[in-house]
């Protein structure tokens, strides 16, 4: 293939442009089964907080038309246990490592990029403020401009690394360009988007939410345009931003129209729980979907549909 | 972690048997791998469905170079799909997965307890067994007659075979833990495999517990991926250091030990669990 699909996130090079999500490969290794994880963009980890935590009780699941609702609620080992087993195994296999943090308030932000910043090996960090899977919807950071800029600007304080910083972006706002221009007045380098959006699935015999944890994350290809929309408008608004998209990709075509809307990358999420292979499939589909249309390089396609 | 493959195979037959379907795929390079209690991932809807995630199922058999079998009962959509196709179809499948069942190195009375289509591992297992020179007892139980699986098969692969159904249509009226203690009394059993419902898998570990035979359970658990990265499978279970913590059933399961698994707090997060939520919740 003669199609150039290296990328980059502000200082961050990738030599695929897909990743994986977040909360959808766990820290990589599991996925070691069905690819060279080295190869692929990045491994975006699931979100790590400062403790273990357990998350919610199941159900924690419900398969919707062409989508899932989850409710995790950020089950994790903590920072110190997630170093010590999953970080190590991503560095000495050579992976590029984004890393996604979670906090219950905005102080536990800044010690997560305390705690990282001199660690080797991290490319990136994405700052989750947006997973919808917690107890208070208000500690939703990224449904406010001012608690979502008053997290990045913790975090940016306390980041010395060159790394990038992006912040992870909700669908469930009035206005996104709004939220993505607090976080970036704040000091994101650049933006996630989208993560889930809250959704709630009944069972109607037991009359009562199907998930454990009541309401859930919408995700996959249902919620693909939505994300295609939000992407357009950030990058329409920010155009020197990067942002990484995501939602619902499944295809090389679908990653294509990310692309095309103004994401310089992307991440493969949900539909890696059906496809294990997909991360590096889409990228062997993107190669050929831009050779299709007679391009030579990713890069010149990033937000192509602003200009027709 | 087990070998597991993702590759697109044909579906060789698809029969009806009862209430369920016996389904063989070709796998010719997976199914050496194979161990009693291992469970295949299958993909369903065709190329573009709509549903996205695999379903999970026991496999019941494997033949070396060749196939993988398992048992299907139609009870949703995704199933209903892959019962119906006709043979021929291609599906991609992932396996094997999962921890499959921990075996005696010596050969000791076994008895295998299995609920419905839980009976789906359960020929595989009693070979093995009994190639390992252990006397293998198997109770089989179903609501009825129609919802058994798997007696004739296990006839032959086991020393004995006991049935019970809650209307008493078939064998015994009653439940499979009413034949248990005498099962384990016949051959000194010091072992217990049970796969099945959740309700059934606790009283199968707590009547062995009772008789101080040693259980494996195979849990069902509704899985989004099967290989350790979606985290929506977890049941709380004590480990070897006395903690509980919420593990998932694909990769650090589907077969556990039975005194082990906290089942009354299954659906829960023990507030002893670790990282549980200080207060209040997360």
């Amino acid at each position: 293939m003669s199609v150039d699909l290296s990328t980059s996130l502000g200082s961050l090079h990738l030599k695929s442009p897909t990743a994986t999500a977040s909360g959808c490969a766990a820290a990589g290794r599991e996925l070691a089964q069905f690819g060279d994880v080295a190869t692929l963009g990045a491994v975006v980890t699931k979100s790590i907080m400062l403790k273990p935590r357990s998350g919610r009780p199941t159900p924690r699941m419900a398969e919707t038309p062409s989508g899932m609702l989850n409710s995790i609620g950020l089950q994790g080992p903590g920072i110190d246990s997630f170093l010590d087993k999953d970080l190590s195994w991503l560095t000495s296999n050579n992976v590029t490592t984004i890393v996604s943090i979670a906090g219950n308030n905005v102080a536990e932000f800044g010690q997560l990029a305390r705690i990282l910043r001199d660690v080797p090996g991290i490319g990136g960090l994405e700052v989750n403020i947006s997973c919808p899977n917690v107890e208070s919807r208000g500690q939703v950071f990224a449904c406010n401009p001012v608690s979502a800029s008053e997290v990045i600007d913790t975090v940016r304080a306390e980041w010395t690394s060159t790394a990038p910083i992006l912040a992870k972006l909700s669908p469930d706002v009035t206005d996104i360009v709004e939220i993505a221009g607090s976080v970036i007045n704040a000091g994101a380098d650049g933006v996630s988007m989208i993560n889930t959006l809250l959704g709630m699935v009944i069972d109607v015999d037991a009359m009562k939410p199907m998930l454990g944890g009541r309401t859930g994350g919408l995700s996959g290809p249902a919620i693909r345009p939505v994300a295609v929309r939000a992407v357009y408008q950030v990058h329409a608004a920010f155009p020197e931003v990067p942002i990484l998209g995501m939602g619902g990709i499944r295809t090389g075509h679908d990653a294509l129209e990310f692309i095309a809307a103004g994401a310089s990358a992307v991440s493969i999420g949900t539909v890696v729980f059906g496809d294990p292979g997909a991360p590096w499939r889409i990228a062997t589909e993107l190669g050929n979907e831009l050779e299709q249309r007679g391009y030579s390089s990713l890069r010149e396609v990033v937000g192509l549909a602003h200009k027709n | 972690m087990s070998h597991a493959q993702q590759l697109t195979s044909r579906i060789r037959s698809i029969e009806p048997v009862g209430e369920y379907f016996h389904i063989v795929f070709e796998a010719p390079t997976i199914a050496e791998f194979v161990e009693p209690g291992h469970f295949v991932a299958v993909a369903v809807g065709g190329v573009g469905s709509g549903m996205l995630l695999r379903r999970a199922f026991s496999i019941h058999n494997a033949t070396a170079g060749d196939s993988i079998e398992v048992i299907v009962a139609a009870h949703g959509q995704g199933t209903q799909w892959l019962t119906a196709v006709s043979a021929g179809t291609e599906v991609d499948i992932i396996a094997p997965l999962g921890k499959p069942f921990l075996l005696p190195t010596r050969p000791v009375g076994c008895v295998l307890v299995a609920g419905g289509y839980g009976a789906a591992p359960m020929g595989l297992l009693a070979r093995e067994l009994r190639d390992r020179g252990c006397e293998v007892e198997v109770i089989l139980g179903a609501a009825t007659q129609s919802r058994l699986f798997g007696v004739l098969e296990l006839t032959r692969d086991a020393d004995n075979v006991t049935v019970t159904t809650d209307d008493g249509t078939s064998g015994l009226r009653g439940r499979v833990t009413d034949a248990l203690p005498d099962a384990l009394a016949r051959i000194n059993g010091q072992a217990v495999y049970a796969c099945g419902p959740m309700p059934m898998l606790k009283a199968v570990a707590e009547v062995s517990k009772a008789h101080g035979a040693f259980s494996q359970c195979a849990v069902e658990e509704s899985m989004a991926c099967g290989i350790g990265v979606c985290m929506t499978c977890v049941l709380p279970v004590v480990g070897d250091d006395g903690v509980t913590r919420m593990v998932r059933s694909c990769v650090e399961g589907p077969c556990f030990r039975g005194d082990r698994v906290r089942w009354d707090d299954v659906n829960t997060v023990p507030v002893d669990a670790f990282g549980a939520p200080v207060q209040g919740g997360h």
